[in-house]
């Protein structure tokens, strides 16, 4: 593995060394007092983040910290991309100063793509406007395998702004290389273009699917991408795709919810689903991202620089 | 070309031996912890503690440690795939912790171990355990325990199957038919990248044949 841009690049066999070796790490670091691994000492990662985030690039931050590498995270505001600099000539900047990754965030589908071609480092995927967020989909994969210690034949339903979302695309991606059947549920209007050809079934009834679901993926709803309004009102959708405790009743027992964060309490998922530790897995979706993400840094910088 | 060093019946003899050693040297194998390297490590270790309760009644506590995090030469090949690594219950703290391996080569796959123990915690005292000890040590690193001392070449494989990995026990000495080695770093004790399938056997390296020391010409079948 060079790159890690697209969730669909990944094989059957890539996806699941990503996952095993995520679990390998954190047995490697249970327990411990001493959080930190000396496998990527002198390598450099630099965060290139052109968009907001917390739980992402501090992620990806700690995931380097914790195998030895030198991070630098750098975000577009207060950095020369503010004085009109281009990706290309920051990405070259960056790379004169001998960073061995690059971690790129860019609201523009397809930065990272460009971005490989120009480097000659690894370049990671860490979220490009509505196309993907490989790693995102990784760390739910290895949510639900730790969960329902399988992934073959699972039943996935991801509700909610399907169109704007780069972790459904992702999810759908992987998913459906893992074995998994998805559903994804929206309003038509929040669904993309092309959706039919998904390797995933589509609805617009979210109680309908409900009851055959051994996962529920709620999305965020978007607003900061959302120019013109795709509903009538928040509460509507709220009332119709939002995931209450009515709703969760409708889910098999053993059933969970997750959330890629960050939630809109209130409004696609209640409060009170979001906190309950039997259900959601929120939380541990945050924690285990750290692992895949350590995981995917060793696989791309561990071995021999091609 | 391959000869048998060990058969299944002198790996049960000297894992045996080993047990022995072990309950004599630390005076019954209290406080102590076992701590086997993957791949072949692991289930010696489980052995070896079989055979010490067998032996004397006494449950020493057996683990994993897996060093591939902390090896010195990862930049040297492709990457490598991770083993388990489960702390022995109870923990290393203020135990005795022998460190378990198939063979004992150029030494750094003991020093990687060293730097993982570290961070799992303080042992009181760290000793090790091999079956064979093959020579060539790259480091100042001593075996406690050792099942046979082999004499051999840089160019021979020393290759230990066990059942639980390679459905036989058995010990080879290899000579690789060809001189081909490309740039290939000298192999620490572990077998080459990804994960060893059964039948690879662990380890060591492989190259030009070279004479074979006169001590080990005892034939037998593999």
């Amino acid at each position: 593995m060079k790159h890690l841009l697209s969730a669909g690049d990944l094989s059957r066999e890539e996806a699941l060394s990503v996952l095993d070796t995520a679990e390998r790490m954190e047995s490697a670091l249970a327990g411990r007092e001493v959080k930190k691994l000396p496998t990527l000492r002198g390598r450099t990662v630099v965060n290139l983040f052109f968009e907001d985030s917390t739980r992402t690039r501090t992620s990806f931050e700690l995931a380097a910290k914790r195998l030895s590498a030198d991070v630098v995270t750098f975000s577009a505001k207060g950095s020369s991309v503010s004085k009109g600099e281009s990706l290309k000539d920051t990405a070259l900047t960056l790379e004169a100063m001998g960073s061995d990754a690059v971690v790129v965030r860019h609201s523009c589908s397809g930065a990272p793509h460009r971005l490989a071609g120009w480097v000659r480092g690894s370049v990671v995927n860490a979220g490009d406007g509505t196309h993907e967020h490989p790693t995102q989909a990784l760390l739910d994969a290895y949510t639900m395998r730790r969960r329902l210690s399988r992934l073959e034949g699972l039943r996935v339903t991801i509700v909610g702004d399907v169109l704007h979302s780069r972790v459904a695309r992702s999810n759908v991606l992987l998913l459906s290389t893992l074995g998994a059947d998805v559903t994804l549920v929206a309003p038509p209007t929040l669904l993309p273009v092309g959706v039919e050809a998904w390797p995933a079934a589509v609805s617009y009834d979210l109680d309908a699917s409900l009851p055959k679901a051994d996962v529920v993926m709620t999305l965020r709803v978007q607003r900061e991408r959302m120019g013109e309004s795709y509903f009538p009102s928040a509460r509507e959708y709220s009332r119709r795709y939002g995931l209450d405790r009515a709703r969760v009743a409708l889910l098999p027992d053993d059933a969970i919810v997750m959330h890629p964060g960050p939630m809109n309490r209130g409004m696609e998922i209640a409060a009170e689903v979001a906190d309950d530790p039997r259900r959601s897995t929120v939380v541990e979706q945050v924690s285990n991202g750290v692992s895949v993400r350590m995981a995917v840094l060793y696989l791309l910088l561990g071995g021999r620089s091609e | 070309m391959q000869r048998a060093l060990f058969d299944a019946a002198d790996v049960a003899r000297v894992v045996d031996r080993i047990a022995h050693q072990l309950l004599e040297k630390t005076g019954g194998a209290r406080d102590t912890a076992l701590l086997g390297i993957p791949t072949r490590g692991a289930p010696l270790a489980r052995r070896l503690a079989a055979r010490i309760k067998a032996f004397e009644g006494v449950d020493v506590p057996v683990g994993t440690l897996d060093v591939t995090l902390h090896r010195d030469d990862l930049r040297l090949r492709a990457v490598r795939a991770l083993a388990e690594t489960e702390e022995p219950p109870g923990g290393v703290d203020d135990r005795l912790v022998v460190l378990v391996d198939d063979v004992l080569y150029s030494g750094r796959t003991v020093r990687a171990a060293l730097d993982a123990l570290r961070d799992l915690g303080r042992p009181r005292a760290v000793q090790l355990a091999v079956l064979v000890d093959r020579g060539h040590r790259e480091l100042p690193i001593r075996a406690d325990y050792v099942g046979k001392n082999v004499p051999t070449s840089r160019d021979e494989t020393v290759r230990v199957l066990l059942s639980e990995v390679d459905g036989r026990d058995a010990v080879l000495l290899e000579q690789a038919p060809t001189p081909a080695r490309g740039a290939g770093p000298r192999a620490g004790e572990q077998p080459a990248a990804g994960p060893p399938g059964p039948g690879s056997g662990g380890t060591g390296d492989r190259g030009r044949p070279d004479g074979v020391p006169a001590g080990l010409r005892t034939e037998r079948r593999p």
